[in-house]
């Protein structure tokens, strides 16, 4: 059984999620028997496109053409299973992030196969075909069968380990015939240079234990001093401290990075929801009976007035001698 | 113009998940029953687009598939301000399976907009919406965080990495909406609450289709190890700690 795996590319580039999505369609095509095959639309580089071999992709799919400048789900959802079905893949694979939520779907009804959403383990068998995911936003771990012989998973973020394992490849443009797309863009707004709170491996959040949107200063120094991206809880948000394009929580953003700092925020369970597949949660609060501290692996009581700006020496400290 | 908000009834977020002793289903016992918080959100914003588009759009209607026991949820939306619910009376055992159901109400009783909020609160699915629209082969618009009614055409924003794009498509389209959509959900007035009683609830069969996936079993997660303090007064030892011991720094 191969594994189709559709990497996005941003700008003709490949992310850590990209790398890890390829590890994981290896070891399950290894599981199964067969090959992972990539696939990607948009120009990209061909020593980029040879990265994805380092990772244990055989074969490199490119799509290319105006059709599929903008992301328009229909058409990228009908290449991914036309290229499927095209390479004898029965298991499609992609993120389980914006673009795979909106592809996935489609690609599903498309070759009549269930899908798992978020699944954050290889399969646990094959016959029957059975993967894990969370259920009840964490709260519940879920074993899901697909019954079906076509089969479509997308990957939670972070739940698989990068591993290189570099193999021969091909690389192949893929001629999808593009259908005439229903959907219009008219506009794009986008900034470039500022880093992804998404993609960010360290993030740095804070709530309202920062008792003012002035006194953001020490926060924004301490996400510079380690290269990380800022972020707020909801009450921030919607006091206007911060923009809403940095609350994260079950109904904001959903993040997974590494290190996710938790300053001044109780941890609702709506917060916690959207932050807790990072790898490492620390916490700083008053209240050493916040309910933050659950959910962090390391915590610090006392006032971010004092604690902060020893955060932002200490890191700089650290940042000096590694 | 007709939209169509597709509603999940969901477990309260702040419910204790238990399982049931064979490990195959989750005990459901005294849960309060929600309408999904996305699927809130979005039926508050088609509220709001109908009020605001002058007539334009003239009808709101509800839909959820589901047994008889699912109604109290569909009269809260209904109470709430939808027009009218529907009910595809079977048990919602896959996405598949749902959005398959809805399709085929839809092929009899077209929309323009129909919306699905990104995700449902209790298996996390993600993919109603974009099944449905690939079932009726019309667009769909994932991650929208605003919709909004221009002359005669629903424009929307659609968040991307690091921004958003505006996108208008040809109708029936699916938006699959996100945060951003409506800032906080409509709470039903007493008025409504009295009107929901007299609005229809129209309960519909469900044609024949194979769920494509199964929940076999479930676990609790493992309880995570307690959190380690670390001294006010010695932050560099949390550096240290970050550095050598989780080797994330």
């Amino acid at each position: 059984m191969s594994v189709l795996v559709y990497t996005e590319n941003w700008d003709g580039k490949f992310k850590k999620s990209s790398f890890e999505l390829v590890s994981y369609a290896h070891a399950m095509s290894g599981q199964a028997g067969g090959e992972a095959i990539a696939l990607t639309i948009g120009e990209v580089a061909n020593e980029e496109l040879e990265k994805l071999a380092q990772y244990g992709a055989t074969k490199v799919l490119s799509i290319v053409g105006d059709a599929y400048k903008e992301m328009d789900a229909a058409l990228y959802a009908q290449a991914v299973a036309a290229a499927a079905q095209a390479n004898g893949c029965e298991i499609v694979l992609m993120a389980n992030n914006n673009e795979g939520k909106g592809i996935a779907p489609r690609v599903a009804v498309k070759l009549k196969a269930g899908l798992v959403s978020g699944a954050t383990a290889l399969a646990q068998s094959f016959d029957p075909f059975v993967v894990r995911k969370n259920v009840f936003n964490g709260k519940a771990i879920g074993y899901q069968q697909i019954k079906s012989a076509n089969k479509v998973v997308t990957l939670a973020q972070n739940s698989f380990e990068i591993m290189e394992n570099p193999v021969a490849f091909v690389a192949e443009i893929f001629d999808a015939d593009a259908a005439e797309s229903k959907t219009n863009v008219s506009a794009v707004d986008k900034v470039t240079d500022k880093l992804l709170l998404t993609d960010a491996e360290i993030v740095v959040s804070g709530g309202r234990g920062m008792k003012s949107g002035d006194n953001w200063g020490p926060l924004e120094e301490l996400a510079n001093v380690l290269g990380a991206a800022t972020a707020c809880s909801r009450p921030v948000s919607d006091e206007g401290w911060r923009s809403h394009e940095e609350h994260v929580g079950q109904t904001g953003k959903i993040i997974a990075p590494d290190v996710y700092f938790a300053l001044g925020i109780s941890g609702a369970i709506q917060h916690i929801a959207g932050v807790s597949s990072s790898k490492v949660i620390v916490a700083v609060n008053t209240d050493p009976e916040a309910p933050v501290f659950e959910a962090a692996d390391y915590g610090i009581i006392g006032d971010l007035k004092t604690v902060l700006p020893r955060m932002v020496e200490e890191a700089k400290a650290f940042k000096a001698n590694s | 113009m007709k939209i169509l908000v597709c509603i999940s009834n969901v477990p309260d977020t702040t419910t204790k998940i238990k399982l049931n002793g064979d490990q195959k289903s989750v005990d459901m016992t005294g849960v309060q029953w929600v309408i999904n918080p996305w699927d809130e959100l979005a039926l508050t914003r088609a509220m709001e687009l109908k009020e605001q588009s002058g007539g334009k759009i003239d009808k709101i209607t509800v839909i959820t598939v589901g047994e008889k026991t699912v109604e109290p949820t569909l009269r809260k939306a209904l109470a709430v301000g939808a027009d009218n619910a529907v009910r595809i009376d079977t048990v919602p055992t896959d996405d598949y399976y749902v959005a398959a159901q809805i399709a085929e109400y839809l092929k009899k009783e077209p929309y323009e907009l129909i919306i699905t909020g990104i995700e449902s609160s209790d298996y996390n699915g993600s993919a109603v919406g974009g099944m449905l629209a690939e079932f009726l082969d019309a667009p769909s618009i994932s991650s929208v965080s605003n919709i909004s009614f221009e002359g005669d055409a629903f424009v929307m924003k659609k968040a991307i990495d690091g921004g958003n794009e505006t996108v208008t498509a040809d109708t029936p389209m699916v938006a699959v909406v996100q945060k951003g959509i409506a800032i906080d959900p409509r709470i039903p007035a007493m008025r409504g609450i009295m009107m929901a009683r007299k609005k229809p609830l129209l309960v519909e069969a469900p044609v024949e289709i194979e769920a494509l996936t199964e929940f076999v079993n479930f676990e609790m997660p493992k309880p995570k190890p307690p959190v380690k303090m670390v001294d006010a007064e010695n932050v560099a030892e949390l550096f240290r700690l970050l550095h050598e011991e989780a080797k994330v720094l």
